[in-house]
């Protein structure tokens, strides 16, 4: 088996603090993929605030909060194992960030550093 | 006894002890079918071993010095060889830290707790495992050898040692009841007993500052909660009870209460352990009144699988999952477990099919009785078929 991050972006801050329903559901989507005994590792939320996010760029330019020049920023990731990446693919799909609110999930196989 | 004894041999000597203490037994049931039970057994008990173990080494040293003039276990000065309630409750507890060690694998550890701490003999544990005792043989010498090998000290349990192995020891506890809970044997009295041994043992942790920690609470109250239903998940015939069928009345309030103690007591410090995340869920099955049981019992599950895959949790999650989303909406959670192998997959989808496709229910039915070993289980699906068979 592989094993891939699943990378989510959000488009509005003001979707990353989830109403417990939407927590509920994505906590069910989560240990659905613990079920199956495919849950790597269950990664983290990357907190996006001013304080918590900082961007370091060419020639020491610091700018405040997370990444957004593509519009979107980052705010978590775990990883599955699967036989293929369309696998992978599917279990994202069913993530229920779809239905809640605006945002992607980036697929990436992951290349251990040993 | 053999725990006390122990501490003053040694490890080493686990079977002078053993035999040093069913002398005992022996000669107390001699005595007391004459004269009568003693006033205090306890004290009587202890003081026949210690005038044996006088005896024994009294006889070693003879035999030790004229014969191959070496002593091979430092014996102490027998002045401070007592038996006290301290004493017997340290060496017990001591005991379960020896019997508990990684050196040996998770079912041989339970054998050894069954015998040395539990005081049962070969062929029941063999019941309990519903294996051939000459199995169960080999794998205490096994286990017994490890444990000489490893050399673990029992004499005095330092601070650190016990910290270390709690977690190896609670682990082995639970895994002991569980042998009791989910039995492989349709035996109701081994699988009591199993369950209220580790309940016992358990107990004893709580007793001691040391070992008193949020986690051994919280497995004690999962203990609790569980016992509360023994008595009612099997009918007269030792056939499981399903959960929604259980009379009620037939559960022991007084441990539900207990369990609500110790849980309350496991909320110390801030950590929330697997043992924490299943005494919720106990007492959620145990407290029938709130409409929103199954949702707390799914998010419990949610957590207990992020902690730790097992089949089992994977099931039960799904189950709880059906309770809150409906039967239908769980199908395909339950059939991405792809559990093929478990007769425990095969009952949840049967159930899950009930309503919608009978003849689907009615081959994964078949498929479980296949698969499961225990008589009871076969005829309590076999029942369902043919209900399902009538509704057709």
């Amino acid at each position: 088996m592989k094993e891939f991050a699943l990378i989510f972006r959000l488009k509005d801050i003001s979707d990353f603090k989830p109403t417990p329903e939407q927590m509920q559901e994505r906590m069910n989507w989560l240990a659905g993929i613990a079920s199956q005994n495919k849950l790597v590792d269950k990664g983290n939320t990357l907190l996006p605030f001013e304080g918590s996010a900082k961007t370091v760029k060419l020639n020491n330019v610091v700018t405040d909060g997370a990444y957004t020049e593509i519009k979107e920023f980052i705010s978590g990731y775990i990883v599955v194992k699967a036989d293929t990446i369309d696998e992978a693919v599917e279990m994202a799909k069913a993530n229920p960030i779809f239905d809640q609110v605006a945002g992607s999930i980036e697929v990436r196989e992951v290349l251990k550093r040993d | 006894m053999t725990a006390v004894l122990c501490r003053h041999f040694g490890l080493k000597h686990i079977e002078i002890a053993e035999d040093i203490a069913s002398d005992t037994f022996l000669k107390a049931s001699e005595h007391w079918a004459i004269n009568g039970i003693p006033e205090n057994p306890i004290a009587w008990l202890y003081a026949v071993a210690k005038n044996k173990t006088k005896d024994y080494i009294k006889n070693l040293s003879v035999f030790e010095t004229k014969i191959k003039n070496e002593l091979p276990i430092s014996i102490q000065n027998e002045h401070d060889f007592e038996f006290d309630n301290q004493i017997i409750s340290d060496s017990q507890l001591a005991m379960i830290f020896v019997v508990c060690s990684p050196v040996n694998s998770d079912e041989s550890q339970i054998c050894l707790a069954l015998q040395i701490l539990c005081g049962f003999n070969v062929e029941e544990i063999a019941n309990a495992f519903l294996t051939k005792s000459e199995t169960i043989k080999k794998r205490l010498q096994r286990a017994r050898t490890a444990l000489r090998n490893d050399n673990f000290q029992i004499k005095k349990l330092s601070e650190i040692e016990i910290k270390s192995r709690l977690d190896v020891v609670l682990k082995t506890l639970y895994l002991l009841f569980s042998e009791g809970y989910f039995s492989k044997t349709d035996d109701k009295q081994i699988r009591t007993a199993l369950c209220s041994e580790a309940t016992r043992l358990t107990l004893l942790l709580t007793e001691n500052p040391l070992t008193n920690t949020p986690q051994t609470n919280a497995l004690l109250a999962l203990m609790c909660f569980q016992s509360s239903r023994l008595e009612a998940r099997t009918n007269d015939k030792g056939e499981a009870v399903l959960f929604d069928e259980q009379d009620e009345n037939l559960w022991d309030k007084s441990l539900i209460e207990r369990g609500n103690y110790y849980l309350i007591n496991a909320t110390d410090g801030n950590e929330i352990s697997k043992y924490h995340l299943e005494a919720g869920i106990a007492y959620w099955h145990a407290t029938p009144t709130d409409q929103n049981k199954w949702k707390h019992i799914l998010q419990l599950y949610n957590q207990l699988i992020l902690i730790e895959y097992s089949p089992i949790t994977a099931l039960n999650r799904t189950f709880a999952f059906a309770k809150v989303y409906g039967h239908k909406s769980a199908i395909p959670e339950a059939e991405k477990l792809n559990l093929v192998e478990s007769n425990y997959y095969h009952e949840l989808l049967g159930y899950l099919y009930a309503d919608t496709a009978v003849p689907k229910a009615i081959e994964h039915y078949e498929q479980a009785i296949k698969l499961t070993k225990s008589k009871t289980e076969k005829q309590t699906l076999k029942r369902e078929i043919e209900q399902l068979r009538l509704s057709l």
